[in-house]
């Protein structure tokens, strides 16, 4: 399971926690996460611009 | 006034005076400013005091932003945490809520149990609309937050202007798209802002209830849940306004449907003015670059400022959306706005003072130049301002970098 971090405000998804509010349960992978996957917290960020942050 | 400082290992001890402190209390208390017409008129009998509020917010504040003028500081980014974690900012919005009921059941029970001529009752209406428009602004401060009681409080508040939908459009819908021809909630140039509303009003609540409907869908759960938050906030309008109904009777409907509308219409203008004919550009892959500091305009004034949680240091926001009022920044070679929202929302409802006062400023932009590829435009008018501007009367430079 990882982490990925928003790297505008920090919004991190784990992958172990997923994020129930927007409708990702726990376990969710990043990779399953849609294409069109924005940050849920500044919405300016893409999939593509998140950051791992386990490394 | 307080002072936040920081040891930094490199720079040594940085400070930062924060002057503007105590007056961010302008925020809290603006909302009743509405009430000052009531006050008037039981001090002095005469209804035409009635038009305080309205006298105040169009006329007084643009003198006051005028008179006082313009702070381009920002804080040290060093003592932003420290600035940001202050309880003192996190309380404001907060508070003001309640600020937002209390005015709109004052007015409206005003409204209700005194004999008034029809002119006195329409300034009444406007005046409870304006200033319910400015709970739209609370909400906005407090849905861009990540803690869930911000979060509940500005869907509370916005069953004040019969609203809900707004934070979950405005998150999710127009932070996306904003400066994109798409955006029904960012203007065109040569869109008359009568045009833009017929586009941003029914445009924002579709967009806004499908977000929330996809949210659920995911959630496994039907968009008529319990857990909608377009729904809860509307829920709680409902109550607000049934309840003024059946304690003042039916004169509240004409009130509230006033109301209403000129509460939307405060978002309109803001949407129409903060981001006129700015336009974000194309990426190889089909998407969008991401939103810079110059897809949004912007104005430095104090005095309005200080009244709208820093709404109008909208660049900064649009670039970065979580942080919050009291930090964000001022930058080089912003689109800037020659005034405060309040007086141009009056010159909003004017198309030729509007295009007269905004067109020849979009197109000197520094990333603009003059090159028409660069604006979002209104297509019914694109040959128009084509012919009057030529396509492209000069090259534009390269984008700015990201702060």
């Amino acid at each position: 399971m990882t982490r990925y971090r928003c790297p505008d405000c920090g919004y991190v998804y784990d992958e172990a926690q997923g994020d129930p509010h927007e409708g990702y349960s726990p376990g969710t992978l990043f990779a399953e996460l849609p294409d069109d996957f924005v940050c849920p917290d500044c919405v300016v960020r893409a999939k593509q611009d998140f950051v791992s942050v386990d490394g | 006034m307080k002072t936040y400082a920081i040891a930094h290992p490199q720079r040594g001890l940085i400070e930062y005076r924060d002057r503007k402190r105590l007056l961010w209390l302008g925020s809290l208390i603006y909302p009743v400013v509405s009430l000052s017409g009531i006050g008037l008129y039981l001090l002095t009998g005469h209804e035409w005091t009635l038009v305080a509020p309205l006298v105040a917010n169009y006329i007084v504040i643009p003198l006051v932003d005028w008179l006082v003028g313009e702070d381009p500081s920002n804080p040290p980014e060093e003592l932003v945490p420290a600035l940001e974690a202050d309880p003192f900012y996190r309380w404001l919005p907060l508070l003001t809520v309640p600020m937002h009921f209390a005015v709109l059941i004052i007015v409206a029970a005003f409204a209700g149990t005194h004999t008034l001529s029809i002119g006195g009752f329409l300034v009444l209406a406007l005046t409870a609309g304006l200033y319910s428009g400015l709970g739209i602004n609370t909400a906005h401060e407090l849905g861009h937050k990540k803690q869930a009681l911000e979060r509940w409080m500005s869907r509370i508040v916005l069953a004040v202007p019969t609203y809900g939908h707004f934070c979950v459009e405005h998150n999710r819908g127009h932070h996306r798209n904003v400066a994109t021809p798409g955006d029904p909630a960012s203007s065109r140039m040569g869109e008359s802002i009568y045009r833009f509303s017929l586009r941003e009003i029914p445009g924002g609540f579709r967009r806004g209830w499908a977000a929330e409907q996809e949210r659920l869908q995911r959630q496994g759960k039907s968009v008529w849940s319990l857990d909608n938050e377009v729904l809860q906030s509307y829920a709680l309008s409902a109550v607000l306004q049934l309840g003024l109904i059946a304690a003042f009777g039916w004169i509240m409907i004409p009130f509230l449907l006033i109301h209403n509308v000129v509460a939307w219409w405060q978002l309109t203008s803001a949407n129409y003015v903060e981001h006129y004919g700015l336009l974000r550009q194309k990426l190889p892959d089909g998407g969008f670059e991401h939103c810079l500091p110059h897809h949004s305009w912007n104005t430095n004034y104090v005095a309005s400022n200080l009244l709208l949680f820093h709404l109008e240091r909208h660049s900064d926001h649009h670039a970065h959306p979580t942080r919050r009022y009291q930090s964000l920044r001022n930058f080089p070679d912003l689109p800037t706005l020659p005034m405060g929202y309040s007086g141009l929302f009056l010159i909003a409802m004017v198309p030729p003072l509007w295009y007269a006062l905004m067109d020849k400023r979009l197109l000197a932009l520094p990333h603009v130049r003059g090159d028409l590829s660069r604006v979002n435009i209104e297509p019914t008018r694109r040959a128009h301002i084509e012919a009057r501007y030529g396509r492209n009367s000069a090259p534009a430079t390269a984008a700015h970098g990201t702060p």
